[in-house]
């Protein structure tokens, strides 16, 4: 605080020529890259007035897209955020064989890309397969072409979010505190719901939220492994793309406009949590 | 060390259910699509590699996302820069925007273009045809790759203490050198992870350069249209061996962003290079 504040000092009543060149491009990138779009789309989407807002967006195809889309990742949001606590949890506290391969594959996700994601789960749970042929045949459960294939898809890319979020906050935990708590008599239950989750919870909710946002979108599996029926299992971003290939323009701004909200409400949400330690 | 060696039950009950999960979840996929590519073995997978519209994708496809790292390692810096350093009106306005493409749904970005840039386009005179094109692919994958370097080079930057580059600048340095000697070497990590991040997600992007570039054989068709177009076409094992090319360039892609995670010794600015 102290030292930031003579150099701020300095630094603000005359700002060289060349750092005003910079601020004005980083302004410009982002504005022509990012804002405009979002603003296109959504006059786009409402520029055939609200009724017709109204009566795109209330088609049943498209209801029913824009719920399987926030169902399921709703569902994966969820799953994660405890798998991926857990698995924080236990690896920054447990030392057991195969730990370092196992906090280098939670990155896979994020390299992989999703529609080879869609092509491996195809190839896992697909009917031909040994595992989608016996749940298929044996217990009747339907993976590919339905819901649960874009629940795995979505768990797949959605893993890393929380795990990636909570491992530094988990990691700079006081220890005192538990020894403390254990110390006084409190089961590791106990020591873990009063001491340790209070701590991380703000950091499981961004990256639950930021899950829930990016599967929200999410296209290259889903198109693989949905098998894009309308009604059954046919997602927004889905829904999206047919109505762009068929040329119905006004059907895919609508659903666009409704898909942009939400992921602008949960990051501008996680924002908030967060507070972005401002980076000044 | 914080890590506690593990006698009792519990935690092994823990360990165990993490470890299930992980490998039932992100394991098995790359064990089947690997078996499923190589049923019949090496050959059919070496050929479909190397059929000839198979080998252009690939080549789109390095082109786009190289080009996009390039552009977003020099613009996320400077944006980077400004968002750390600048003070402004708006400031947590654009800190916010930057987050936007991890979010936003790729078709969606694709969307936007045709309907900025399509024949019918609010913008259809513009003098660079952008839809159904290389221009057009090459600013949604720039888009979908934005915020990575940006959002690791930004906590390094603003976790530096100004007192070196101070002193630099009262010893005559220029802003210039006192960027180059004392700055750049501290965020360089930051900024090769960043890019590394980025040319992995420019890779494998689909939904956005499937709608902005038609899918043209040949001429817009990335290696994930390919896949794409593949499956649907019932050429399966063209499907498969495209997908385990994207995997194994992927599956580098991680080792290396590991490597960097891992290297302690990149941290300060202590660095000192003899050539210099």
């Amino acid at each position: 605080m102290q030292l930031a504040f003579p150099a701020k000092a300095a630094a603000r009543p005359h700002l060289p020529f060349g750092e005003w060149g910079l601020r004005a491009a980083a302004i410009t990138y982002l504005i022509v890259l990012i804002a405009i779009p979002v603003i296109v789309i959504n006059i786009e989407g409402l520029r055939g007035g609200l009724d017709l807002f109204w009566t795109d967006i209330t088609r049943p195809a498209a209801l029913s897209a824009l719920w399987l889309s926030i169902w399921t990742a709703g569902v994966m949001a969820v799953v994660n955020t405890i798998m991926g606590t857990l698995t924080a949890y236990v690896l920054v506290f447990y030392k057991f064989p195969g730990k370092r391969l196992l906090d280098s594959v939670i990155d896979l996700p994020f390299a992989i890309p999703t529609l080879v994601t869609g092509v491996m789960l195809v190839l896992l749970y697909g009917p031909q397969t040994l595992i989608g042929g016996f749940l298929d045949q044996q217990l009747g459960i339907r993976v590919l072409f339905a819901p649960p294939g874009i629940i795995l898809a979505l768990l797949f890319l959605g893993y890393p979010f929380v795990i990636r979020a909570v491992q530094p906050v988990l990691a700079g935990l006081d220890a005192n505190q538990q020894e403390a708590a254990f110390t006084l008599g409190a089961s590791s239950w106990v020591t873990f719901r009063r001491v340790v989750l209070p701590a991380i919870f703000p950091a499981m909710i961004t990256g639950g939220l930021l899950g829930f946002a990016r599967a929200l979108g999410e296209f290259g599996s889903i198109v693989i492994v949905s098998g894009n029926i309308p009604m059954r299992s046919q997602t927004a971003a889905v829904y999206i793309f047919g109505q762009v290939e068929g040329g119905n323009m006004a059907a895919a701004s609508s659903v666009s406009v409704i898909l942009l909200l939400v992921s602008l409400v949960v990051t501008l949400g996680v924002d908030f949590i967060y507070r972005r330690k401002s980076y000044a | 060390m914080r890590e506690k060696p593990v006698r009792t039950f519990w935690p092994w009950l823990l360990i165990a259910v993490v470890v299930v999960y992980a490998g039932l979840l992100l394991l098995a996929p790359l064990v089947a699509v690997i078996s499923g590519a190589f049923e019949d073995g090496i050959q059919p997978v070496l050929e479909a590699i190397t059929a000839a519209e198979a080998l252009l994708s690939l080549r789109l496809t390095f082109f786009l996302a190289i080009t996009a790292s390039v552009i977003n390692a020099i613009l996320g810096l400077i944006v980077a820069w400004v968002l750390v350093r600048h003070r402004f009106p708006g400031k947590w306005f654009f800190n916010a925007l930057v987050d936007l493409p991890f979010v936003v749904s790729p078709v969606i970005v694709g969307y936007v273009m045709i309907v900025l840039f399509g024949r019918t386009g609010w913008l259809q005179n513009f003098p660079i045809q952008l839809a159904f094109s290389l221009p057009g692919m090459l600013v949604v994958t720039v888009f979908v790759s934005l915020p990575f370097v940006i959002r690791e080079v930004m906590p390094v930057l603003a976790s530096l203490t100004r007192e070196q580059e101070e002193a630099a600048f009262t010893l005559g340095a220029s802003s210039w050198m006192t960027f180059y000697r004392i700055v750049f070497p501290a965020i360089r990590h930051g900024i090769i992870y960043g890019i590394v991040l980025t040319l992995a997600r420019a890779l494998g992007e689909f939904g956005a350069v499937a709608v902005i570039g038609g899918g043209v054989q040949g001429v817009t068709e990335t290696a994930t249209i390919y896949i794409y177009r593949s499956l649907h076409d019932r050429n399966d094992i063209g499907a498969y061996s495209m997908a385990i090319t994207l995997g194994v360039i992927s599956v580098g892609i991680l080792v290396v962003m590991n490597w960097l995670r891992r290297d302690p010794s990149e941290k300060g600015s202590q660095h000192v290079d003899p050539t210099e």
